[in-house]
């Protein structure tokens, strides 16, 4: 019983003590996998909390619908007076786990090996795991929200994905909402709610695209979750939808590692009583003013976190709606980046287009069938030397997700995905391959995904 | 020559099953909002999808989730509803279904579905109205007009007050409106769930709206399905206009009849007698 106990328990005492000796702060780069290794937020919690069934608030989990958004942005609250926790059995407890075991195979083109100039297509398959979200939310009293999400990856490393209060309905208006911490932007496609789990289609060059040549202390992610306040409001069916976020420059590393300065969000979104689909069409914009030092103090050579100075600016605007015809929803997705000269390293300011269409079909809230394809194309290198492809990218994933049981204590999908994505002389953002550039620069490398996962929370 | 036997029991069959089809009204298939037209067909898979886990596969209130909810979900077998515009033991209008659907009830389990399209919705209540036959062989009540509000006085709050002692509102609700009164406990709705009065501290609107027309209108048309009787025949409209200012002061919410109260109750408090059973209301 006791040795039964202490196994069960070991993941989460690993989980405590590094995070207890984790450092703080740092500017330590990150691979992309290291962004992308935890996916979503899909909260049986709630489901028990509320007794209702995941498809009350999730189209296909973990994608909200119409409710389940309204639901969020009133602070995961129904709003029937019986929000806050002193209704709740004094047992319930507001916590979710999400993992997904997994066999997937990789295959990746024209991957530099040793000897140079040798390259070879590699291929890894296999019984894999994804990381594990724990996923505590829910009000701490009426209109006084919580979120915090300790993260445990597969190789044991830890982390914190989302840490955050929120004072809802201000002044008894739901226009008028707080959160500080660290969160999710308010993307309209999120990418933490979203069916795709493969390495490939796994994120959005949307929203995660940097391009060759930026500087080491430029890290962004649109789709990584950032520190901050965030001042939001929406109508009282959630049909207008508004946020403004004041964050640190840090892409939501904590302890203040990049300096002084700050980035900015906005988002807006209009949706319509149109149609008979299964939610009502939206459309929004976004954009994102983003800044990053260019130099630091340093002592023996070596930076020294938080003395970033020097800061230049990058940009984010898009524009994405949500269609419905029926079952069937449509996502397109428009957006342009730039970076100022100094963050791409080069000469000229790096500018790129991303356009993107997401298909869903939710044939009933138990099975789903989706297609995605995403163009990202260089309009402006930062070095007027590079190729103008260099970098381009063409990704397309196909899926299907089928919930064998859908009620209101636990969910799981079996999850099967195919993804590709073709890059023009630069390493796939997946993290497959050597993640190091093609020695030809015009040179269409392809990274492949094969997924068949068991996607459960309870 | 051999009869047919099989052939002519087959199509005897058809037939019986052709006579029973024509004999049977078609089902109620259509619900009519404003000018939208729901549909049961497109109703069908919302409800499997946002109403089956407590309402149930046959809609009859036994949903997965019904043991761990109360009060207990709707049974729309009944089918008897408890939020109406139309007259105590008829059916609701679409209208009314449809508003439920929006509004939600609170301090209940069922939300407020605001968010999904008004066309969803009025395909839900088509749906709905096929869990039960009475939608086809009877139909709504006339919806209760309410009429015009009269001025808000203190001397209505306080005729008001003389309704709530006389007509025993107390017995169930409380002195105070807390929902404790004396027979607060052994009140239970028509399937034997035990049910509480509604408590006016508890929430900020009310189970069938949050205006005043809304609690007008459920005096008059009462709680179908609860101990909550309608009071058409015993109030007229000016006394239940009175009767909806008085129960306005016991919420907790800076309305204009808690402030014509307390200004009053500080000056003249110790006129009043208690409500309850020694009580005479003022």
């Amino acid at each position: 019983m006791v040795k039964r106990f202490l196994k069960s328990a070991a993941p989460l005492a690993m989980m405590l003590c590094a995070a207890m000796t984790a450092p703080s702060g740092g500017t330590a780069a990150r691979t992309y996998n290291e962004a992308y290794v935890h996916y979503s937020t899909l909260i049986p919690a709630f489901a028990r909390k509320y007794n209702l069934p995941c498809s009350a608030c999730h189209t296909a989990w973990p994608e909200l619908n119409a409710f389940g958004q309204a639901f969020k942005d009133r602070g995961y609250q129904l709003g029937n007076d019986r929000d806050s926790p002193i209704w709740q059995a004094p047992a319930y407890w507001p916590i979710s786990m999400r993992t997904t075991p997994q066999i997937h195979a990789e295959n990746t083109t024209h991957q530099p090996i040793d000897p140079a100039p040798s390259e070879k297509t590699i291929t890894q398959t296999g019984v894999d795991l994804s990381g594990v979200d724990f996923l505590l939310l829910g009000t701490l009293y009426k209109n006084i929200t919580f979120g915090l999400v300790p993260t445990l990856d597969a190789d044991g490393t830890t982390g914190l994905e989302a840490a955050f209060v929120r004072f809802d309905n201000l002044g008894s208006s739901p226009w008028a909402n707080i959160k500080v911490g660290k969160f999710e932007l308010d993307n309209l496609l999120s990418e933490k709610r979203f069916t795709w789990l493969s390495n490939n289609g796994g994120f959005l060059y949307a929203y995660h695209y940097q391009p060759a040549g930026s500087v080491d202390n430029y890290v962004f992610g649109l789709g990584d979750n950032q520190i901050g306040a965030e001042f939001a409001g929406h109508s009282i069916n959630s049909y207008t939808r508004y946020s403004v976020a004041v964050l640190t420059p840090d892409d939501g590393e904590p302890g203040l590692p990049s300096g002084n300065s700050v980035d900015a969000m906005v988002s807006l979104s209009q949706a319509f009583q149109m149609g008979g689909g299964l939610g009502p069409p939206r459309i929004g914009v976004f954009g994102y003013l983003g800044h990053r030092p260019t130099t630091f103090d340093s002592v023996g050579g070596a930076p020294i976190p938080g003395t970033g100075s020097a800061f230049k600016s990058f940009t984010r605007v898009g524009a994405t709606a949500q269609v419905w015809f029926g079952n069937l929803e449509l996502i397109p997705l428009v957006s342009h980046a730039s970076d100022d000269a100094a963050l791409g390293g080069s000469t000229q300011k790096p500018e790129w287009n991303t356009t993107l269409l997401e298909a869903h079909y939710v044939a009933t809230p138990r099975l789903l069938v989706q297609g995605r394809y995403e163009l990202l194309r260089m309009s402006k290198q930062a070095d007027p030397a590079t190729p103008k492809t260099f970098g381009d990218v063409d990704a397309l994933a196909l899926g299907v997700r089928a919930y064998p049981f859908m009620f209101s204590r636990a969910g799981m999908a079996i999850h099967a995905e195919f993804a590709m994505t073709g890059t023009t002389g630069m390493a796939p953002l997946s993290g497959d391959g050597s993640g190091v550039d093609a020695y030809d620069p015009a040179t269409k490398i392809w990274s492949r995904s094969l997924f068949l996962g068991f996607d459960f929370a309870f | 020559m051999r009869p047919h036997t099989g052939w002519v029991s087959f199509r005897s069959a058809c037939g019986v099953v052709l006579l029973l089809a024509r004999a049977t009204p078609a089902p109620a298939q259509e619900a009519h909002v404003g000018n939208r037209t729901g549909h049961a067909k497109a109703g069908k898979p919302l409800y499997q999808r946002y109403c089956v886990g407590c309402h149930g596969q046959d809609g009859d209130g036994n949903g997965e989730n019904a043991a761990w909810i109360d009060p207990k979900p709707r049974d729309f077998t009944t089918p008897v509803f408890k939020c109406r515009s139309t007259p105590t033991g008829t059916l609701p209008t679409d209208a009314d279904l449809f508003n439920a659907v929006t509004r939600g009830f609170v301090t209940t389990n069922m939300p407020p579905w605001r968010p999904l399209t008004e066309q969803n919705r009025v395909d839900l209540v088509a749906f709905i109205k096929t869990f039960s036959k009475r939608w086809q062989t009877a139909k709504p009540g006339a919806p209760l007009t309410v009429p015009p509000e009269p001025v808000l006085t203190i001397q209505g709050i306080l005729h008001g007050r003389e309704l709530y002692q006389r007509m025993e509102c107390w017995k169930c609700h409380g002195p105070a409106g807390h929902g404790d009164g004396p027979s607060a406990h052994d009140l239970t709705d028509n399937k034997d769930n035990p049910i509480r009065p509604y408590d006016f501290r508890s929430g900020t609107r009310f189970m069938c709206g949050e205006t005043n027309q809304d609690l007008y209108r459920i005096f008059m048309t009462g709680l179908d399905g609860s101990p909550m009787p309608s009071f058409a025949d015993q109030l007229k409209p000016a006394d239940g206009w009175d009767l909806v200012h008085f129960l306005r002061t016991l919420q907790p919410l800076q309305t204009r009849e808690a402030a014509i109260w307390r200004e009053w109750v500080a000056t003249h408090g110790s006129e009043l007698k208690p409500i309850g059973p020694e009580g005479g209301g003022r």
